[in-house]
């Protein structure tokens, strides 16, 4: 009778140096199939699991799975198979929906995972080891992983420092392409929100350095274009964020030489991420009007709140994927008794004929 | 039969309002289009009502303080079905159901379904003038409640407490921009109302009309300090929400306390 299972190992319960021995080879396919006997199999690798999706006739071994993972010529360490987990029939489909819809990942609400489920898809429908059962199994599981990203907010909220820039900039301004940045510093850490911010349309990048050179290769890389330090105030009427990175000891922009900048730009929000430690910007210049000051902590502060909001919202996730899951194991079962006694029939058929 | 599809419109307000609510306590809230429906079917009840209503008496039903609540009921509704699909619908939804609600809610549960004592013959210009300024002040209520929004989202940035209904606020500067477009929509449309209110051909009822005039001249100042760059948008969004507070205040003050009022 048929049966679906997934074997695996992931970031819970293995070490990289354990996910790197079973990353899988050409092979494995093929070893699934004609030595384990599977009669649908499908590998998932990323950089946090491995697993293999599995139909078949007959019991499978994990231990048998993970010979099959191995390259030829290498053996399972003494107690590498208790890494694995085995997921069988209905706790199979609930693992699979939560995969791909990035509950089980190591940054929850992750979307990389579903792309990455999509691909290994496509390779086991192409090589052939995909039939029904899991071309069934992962196009729902591809439903249920949209499904849970917009009805929830698992993928809200960015969750690491130079994205938190990037986000909270995009809520202020909206569209990115009329707007103008200006870097203080050519550090990396500034250099990286930059490009970010470039990526999302943003057109005018002015980069100022201690050092022009510096300011000069920096404009380069990022098309923006560089200016004089001493200039830094004109060009702060001007732009709608400042990226400060400085190695300077003393806050350089402060209450007293921002207030006369601003005069004129009532209007017009300034959002200031200070990256620099210690601090480019003096803390009470988020009291001004118009202006939203983001240090180093603040944004870090932020990427964990968004990861707890994204951890709050795992129940809602769950409770979505529960509900595919009866609807799924419901449609399996009965397509498994259906073929089974279609199987049944011709041998019934035959020992009538024969009495 | 009429107040019957008011309850009818108000219960779909009160459900938006509720299912926000919960969405928001239990911070599932996402933008879908539910608030949207619920206050399209809440506005389709409110215009049946307005058009039972109004044939009727045979005019624009706006003889009563009961029925001018409900029309700026209908106006707000109105308003953000126009504009609101330009400002991720479902966020701007879950502050305007309350609003409608409170209005109709208001409207139904106060004594002031009290018929005119007299049959009021139809004035066109009269009718012109009361319809135009309370869609006028529809436009000023979605500003008002753009203003909330734009105050809670730059308290969120300022404290950097992020909601997790923070991702759902539209950008701030849209959100500045919206309140800027609401404004004239609003301020013309009011003008136009207080202009038609001079054609009535009746005796001018001064308190209505230095009121009106106060209303028209402080949105006229919202508007200046807005162009002029010389206020902050934390102001002006600030402002919006005094100013339609207290043009509400003073429609309820006036229209009851003006025995004679008719609109």
């Amino acid at each position: 009778m048929k049966n679906l299972f997934c074997v695996g190992l992931s970031h819970h319960t293995a070490t990289v140096e354990t996910r790197e021995r079973f990353v899988g080879h050409a092979a494995v396919d093929r070893k699934l199939r004609e030595e384990a006997g599977c009669t649908e199999a499908l590998l998932l690798t990323t950089c946090n699991r491995v697993e293999v999706y599995a139909a078949a006739e007959v019991p499978v071994s994990t231990e048998c799975i993970v010979r099959c993972l191995l390259a030829s010529g290498m053996t399972p360490a003494e107690d590498e198979t208790e890494v694995f987990y085995r997921h069988e029939a209905q706790q199979c489909v609930q693992h699979l929906f939560r995969v791909a819809s990035g509950l089980d990942s190591m940054v929850i609400g992750e979307t990389e995972i579903l792309g990455q489920a999509k691909k290994a898809y496509a390779a086991a429908r192409e090589s052939g080891a995909a039939g029904p059962y899991l071309h069934r199994l992962f196009q729902r599981a591809f439903r249920v992983a949209k499904q849970v990203r917009t009805r929830t907010d698992i993928t809200r909220g960015a969750v690491s420092v130079g994205s938190v820039a990037v986000d909270l900039a995009e809520q202020i301004f909206g569209n990115f392409e009329t707007r103008k940045v200006l870097l203080l510093g050519a550090g990396e850490a500034s250099e990286r929100t930059a490009r970010a911010l470039a990526k999302r349309g943003v057109r005018d990048i002015r980069v100022t350095n201690r050092s022009a050179e510096r300011a000069e290769s920096l404009a380069a890389l990022i098309c923006g274009r560089a200016v004089a330090m001493q200039d830094w105030e004109t060009h702060c009427r001007e732009v709608d964020i400042l990226i400060s990175s400085t190695a300077a000891a003393t806050p350089i922009v402060t209450r007293e030489n921002l207030a006369p900048l601003l005069h004129d730009r009532l209007d017009r929000p300034l959002f200031i991420i200070d990256i620099a430690v210690p601090r480019d910007v003096a803390p009470d210049v988020n009291e001004m009007e118009g202006v939203f000051l983001y240090d180093i902590d603040s944004l870090q502060s932020i990427a964990q709140q968004s990861l707890a909001l994204r951890r709050e919202q795992v129940a809602a996730g769950e409770e979505i994927i529960a509900g595919h899951v009866d609807d799924f194991s419901g449609w399996f079962v009965s397509t498994r008794e259906r073929m089974r006694r279609a199987a049944e029939l011709p041998e019934a058929s035959l020992r009538a004929s024969e009495s | 039969m009429d107040r019957t599809l008011l309850i009818i419109s108000t219960l779909f307000f009160f459900l938006a309002m509720v299912r926000t609510a919960v969405a928001i306590k239990a911070r599932t809230y996402h933008a879908v289009g539910f608030n949207f429906f619920a206050i399209a079917l809440g506005f389709v009840f409110q215009t049946a009502f307005l058009s039972v209503r109004g044939h009727a008496l045979g005019r624009c039903p706006l003889t009563n303080l009961f029925e001018v609540f409900v029309f700026l009921a209908w106006s707000v509704s109105l308003i953000y079905l126009l504009i609101g699909s330009a400002y991720r619908l479902s966020l701007m939804g879950a502050f305007t159901a309350p609003l409608v609600f409170g209005l109709q809610a208001f409207a139904l549960l106060a004594p002031i379904d009290r018929p005119h004592p007299m049959p009021v013959a139809p004035a066109p210009w009269l009718e012109l003038h009361a319809s135009v300024s309370l869609i006028a002040y529809g436009a000023f209520a979605l500003a008002c409640v753009a203003g909330l929004m734009y105050l809670l989202q730059e308290r969120q940035l300022k404290t950097r407490q992020l909601h997790s209904m923070f991702y759902h606020f539209p950008p701030l500067t849209d959100l500045f921009a919206a309140i800027t477009r609401l404004l004239w929509l609003g301020f013309v449309l009011l003008t136009v109302g207080i202009a038609a209110g001079f054609f009535t051909g009746q005796p001018l009822p001064y308190v209505k009309v230095a009121w009106s005039l106060g209303v028209w001249i402080f949105y006229a100042a919202i508007l200046l300090a807005r162009h002029l760059g010389t206020t902050a948008p934390r102001r002006i969004a600030a402002l919006c929400v005094v100013a339609f507070s207290a043009a509400l205040t003073l429609l309820w003050g006036i229209t009851f306390l003006s025995s004679t009022h008719t609109l």
